[in-house]
């Protein structure tokens, strides 16, 4: 948008009388402040170019604020949003609810069996498909490869965990401020518990048994927890616990971390020199296993989806077509480069041989290939979701015991403590909503 | 206190308050230079106060990724707004009580005090519900009336102290010329009271400025203020701690600099009847 | 001096302002009564009925119910002594003759003009970090290992942030009752031969009695409500470590979208509130009448 557009909106909002917009339809876009979707923000012209009779309305917020007031929107059928941002979690249970348009009928230029067949699955249910991905992502490490080289170790592309903890071992500097490893430590179930749902599949650890009773009290989450909390207390950054992806990406970018586990998307800013002045020394593999023939890797894509209270549905249509279609990643692809394009969405982008060339994008496509969310565990299970349990107690239950684990990771609480309080609470949890009979 | 001092003390004092002002006032100022330094210097150690290399960039990316003049524009409307509001609500109550005083008049000032001690959070569904209920959601006259009634018993309390300095004898010489209600609130006790009004008014633009949960609540695009253009910079991705300064200079300076101009102003009336 | 007909109008002058406060407060309040009674999950609708005090029980079970409530306590108690006790400091210091007054003033008073997000975020992120703030930064130059600010003080990190934004407003009014005090009876007292100390304890501090009385009713008023500052800067943790009675009732709220238990949460913080009101009152109630 140029500034005299932008003026002229302004005015639109204050006057009551704005006859320009008289013809137009408006829609309301509701974003995470990501990257990716800030990019978007700047690329409208294009947009508005082909589509001069719909006007959007930008509502860019933090992750946790623009959950909040989605949410309370929907469920209220508030109908303020026509179209909003949510992820894998959200779409299968929003979807069930019938608070979400099915997106089944775009247009055949949309291409929907072009879409990534994991991705695609975790956004569909009972045949409909509710939400069309913007980016998609798994998880891997990122590791500086000169100070791997200095400190004389190899990372296989395929590690294990104690291949993990070796070479973190190995790297740690503390004293000119550079960490072996870096994870997530922040309460959240989108942060820690994230992280740590993950590293529990591949240990062998679940959530719950077939019969919805919590297992914190089993032996596999207790080697989960005292692993974790060994590695980040000896070779993570002080203050992990406040740690988020956000925190975690900028140590990275300013070299501080030497490796890193986390989502798949960060690839493209950690190799954009204009980021980070170690871009050239990034190295990328898959995220680890114990050897039980789970990886410990995600599956999460952040995707577009239209409220069912939305008065706009054509428009808002239209948009979500152009912002998920193949032309609009060549779009990005045109401007800023390959390494911008939106990740983890289509199979037509990693055919392309230019994009297939960027040393992150087959690792990429291989995690996500290998995120199975209907089979995430060793053990069976009676959920699906990789990092999260699809149920709608999840969120409030995952946050609560990502703060005991946080808690844990402090110092304030010994791990055993920690496994006994997210049992105990989870059990309560589980019983009060209906789960265990 | 204007008494003499030796200009040795004067110049200890002076050095002390100087240097007390100015490590309280310190974290504005990181800020601000902060908002002038590339990202990367931005997090160089040691820091550096001030940087070869300062940049206008940050202001203009900040500047092309929002509305930042609706955002500002909205902000004005809402504290402004909600202010005015208040005091027309507030003036004849604060009056009445100064200068009618009943038995009941504290308690009912402190009751008023008491309705602003409900957390927030606790009521966020139900207002939400209302105000989708009556269509006042994401508009501004819904916040102007959500901050008015918020703020409206700090308004009443500061009037109210500050009408019962204003001796009675004045009001009583205007009643006996004849003077009507209305005239002696509009043309004797108005005149009087415009240092404690003025006063009342700047800190509930400042509070209804910085009010940074209903904004968010209660507004998607139309009505959102800058506590939105603030939560759309915060916690993003990679290095943004001079993209995130210039986005928080963004949002507070009209405020500072309306606090700082009106200073002497705000703090005649900022009394709270504290001083008798 | 009234009259049966100023009464009359006085009385019709407070009714607007007690009626729109009355239905702001009436309203909110008995919809969250109902819904404490109430199973009311934003993300899961099909499932209502009522719960009778389970809500309650819940919450006042919870572990984390006691520390969030001495938190709330420590919070609002941690605050008003050190604006309290600096803000009278900083008074003394700046009603005594300096050059530039006008703009030491400014400077003292900028805290108060600043969001509380973004002076939650400024400290945090420009300050407290462990790899990036200037404060560790600071530490490792002076060869000692950077403090985990939210980490390992999380409440005391928290209380020192919010102390920062409201030391301006108890210094103004400090400030203006201190200039209100008769400099004759201080100079007299000088002449005396009363110390510094004496004259503070003897003549300042009981003129400042009511300015205190005020700065304690509104800061708690304000401070009991706070948890903005806690979700941008430690979320309250970790674990529980930071997290009051509002950050408490925001988490069902917002994280498990509980409405029926933030509602009860709501409903206790009422009460809570009432009851640290009454003591307030009793303590230093009197000392607000003329």
């Amino acid at each position: 948008m140029t500034v005299s557009i932008r003026a002229l909106l302004g005015a639109c909002a204050v006057g009551a009388i704005c006859t320009a917009a008289a013809a137009e339809t408006t829609i309301t876009v509701a974003t995470v402040n990501n990257g990716d979707m800030v990019r978007m923000q700047g690329l409208m012209d294009d947009f508005y170019a082909k589509h001069p009779d719909i006007k959007v309305e930008w509502v860019t917020l933090e992750e946790n604020v623009l959950r909040q007031n989605v949410t309370t929107d929907i469920a209220t059928g508030g109908g303020q949003y026509d179209v909003i941002t949510i992820g894998t979690y959200e779409v299968p249970i929003w979807g069930k609810q019938g608070w979400l348009e099915s997106l089944n009928d775009m247009p055949a230029d949309f291409d929907v069996d072009d879409l990534l067949p994991p991705i695609r699955g975790g956004l569909t249910v009972d045949g409909n498909l509710y939400a069309s991905p913007f980016y998609g992502e798994s998880s891997f490490v990122n590791y500086r490869k000169d100070l791997a080289e200095k400190a004389g170790i190899t990372i296989p592309d395929a590690p294990t965990w104690d291949d993990i903890k070796a070479a973190a071992a190995a790297m740690t500097d503390q004293a000119n401020g550079i960490y072996g490893i870096c994870l997530r430590g922040k309460a959240g179930w989108g942060e820690n518990m994230a992280f740590l749902t993950t590293m529990a599949n591949s240990y062998g650890a679940r959530w719950f048994d077939e019969n919805w009773v919590p297992q914190f009290d089993q032996p596999e989450w207790k080697a989960v927890m005292t692993d974790y909390v060994e590695m980040l207390t000896k070779y993570g950054p002080p203050g992990a616990s406040n740690n988020g992806y956000n925190e975690n990406l900028t140590l990275s970018l300013q070299g501080k971390c030497a490796m890193r586990m986390d989502a798949t998307v960060s690839a493209g800013a950690l190799t954009d020199p204009k980021q980070s002045e170690f871009a050239d020394k990034v190295g990328f593999a898959l995220a680890p296993d114990a050897g039980l023939g789970k990886r410990a890797n995600w599956l999460w894509a952040w995707s577009l989806a239209i409220p069912a209270s939305s008065d706009a549905k054509d428009a808002a249509k239209t948009f979500i077509n152009w912002a998920t279609n193949k032309d609009y990643i060549a779009l990005v692809a045109s401007k800023e480069g390959w390494g911008a394009a939106p990740p983890g969405t289509r199979t037509s982008l990693y055919s392309n041989p230019d994009y297939a060339a960027l040393p992150f994008a087959k690792m990429t496509i291989d995690s996500i290939n290998a995120a199975d969310p209907t089979n995430p565990t060793v053990k069976p299970v009676p959920y699906t979701g990789v990092q999260f349990v699809a149920i709608p107690e999840f969120a409030g239950l995952a946050t609560s015991v990502g703060e005991i684990f946080s808690a844990a990771l402090a110092g304030q609480k010994s791990v055993d403590d920690a496994l006994a309080e997210a049992q105990a609470l989870a059990l309560d949890e589980m019983t009060a909503s209906g789960y265990i009979k | 206190m204007a008494r003499a001092v030796s200009p040795r003390r004067k110049f200890l004092t002076t050095l002390a308050a100087w240097s007390v002002a100015l490590i309280i006032f310190f974290p504005v100022l990181w800020m601000i230079l902060t908002s002038f330094k590339t990202e990367v210097s931005a997090v160089a150690s040691p820091p550096q106060l001030f940087t070869a290399d300062w940049t206008l960039e940050n202001y203009a990316e900040v500047w092309a990724r929002s509305d930042y003049p609706r955002f500002f524009w909205n902000s004005v409307v809402i504290s402004v707004g909600s202010t005015l509001l208040g005091l027309v609500i507030a003036i004849p109550s604060a009056w009445a009580m100064a200068f009618v005083p009943g038995k009941r008049t504290k308690d009912l000032l402190m009751w008023m005090l008491s309705t602003k001690m409900m957390p927030a959070v606790a009521v966020m569904i139900p207002l939400y519900l209302i105000f989708l209920w009556t269509g006042l959601i994401d508009t501004k006259i819904g916040l102007v009336i959500a901050l008015m009634l918020m703020n409206l018993p700090i308004i009443i309390w500061m009037l109210y102290t500050y009408f019962k300095e204003i001796p009675g004898e004045i009001l009583e010489a205007a009643r006996m010329d004849g003077a009507s209600l209305w005239n002696e609130i509009l043309y004797v006790l108005t005149p009087m009271a415009i240092p404690g009004i003025a006063s009342t008014m700047l800190l509930n633009i400042i509070l209804a400025w910085n009010e940074a949960f209903w904004t968010i609540v209660l507004t998607t695009t139309k009505a959102a203020p800058l506590s939105a253009f603030i939560a759309s910079f915060s916690a993003p991705q990679g290095l943004f701690y001079a993209k995130l300064s210039a986005a928080s200079a963004m949002a507070i300076m009209p405020i500072l600099i309306l606090g700082w101009f009106s200073q002497k102003q705000l703090v005649r009336g900022l009394t709270f009847g504290a001083v008798k | 001096m009234a009259t049966q007909s100023s009464r009359f109008a006085a009385r019709l002058m407070v009714a607007p302002s007690v009626t729109v406060l009355f239905i702001w407060m009436i309203i909110p309040l008995a919809m969250a009564i109902y819904y404490s009674f109430r199973l009311y999950r934003l993300i899961s609708p099909d499932r209502t009925g009522w719960v009778g005090f389970r809500n309650y029980s819940w919450f006042v079970n919870s572990p984390e119910f006691w520390l969030a409530i001495s938190n709330t306590l420590l919070l609002v108690g941690g605050v008003l002594i050190i604006t309290i006790v600096l803000g009278t400091l900083i008074a003394l210091l700046i009603d005594q003759p300096v050059w530039g007054q006008g703009p030491l003033r400014i400077l003292v008073i900028s805290p108060f003009f600043v969001m509380p997000p973004v002076a939650a975020s400024i400290w945090e992120n420009l300050f407290m970090h462990p790899q990036n703030g200037m404060l560790a930064s600071l530490a490792l130059g002076l060869g000692m290992k950077p403090i985990l600010f939210m980490e390992n003080y999380p409440m005391a990190s928290v209380i020192f942030i919010v102390s920062w934004e409201w030391l301006p407003f108890a210094t103004l009014i400090l400030l203006t009752a201190l200039q209100s005090l008769s400099s004759e009876q201080l100079e007299a007292a000088e002449m005396d031969g009363a110390s510094a100390f004496s004259r503070f304890r003897y003549i300042i501090l009981p003129h400042m009695t009511r300015a205190i009385t005020v700065v304690i009713l509104i800061q708690t008023i304000f401070l009991l409500g706070i948890f903005g500052e806690i979700f941008t800067t430690t979320q309250g943790g970790p674990g529980s470590a930071s997290t009051t009675l509002p950050y408490m009732i925001f988490k069902q709220a917002i994280a498990a979208k509980d409405i029926g238990r933030a509602a009860a949460g709501g409903i206790i913080a009422v009460i809570l509130a009432n009851i640290v009101a009454y003591f307030l009152m009793r303590g230093i109630g009197r000392n607000l009448d003329a």
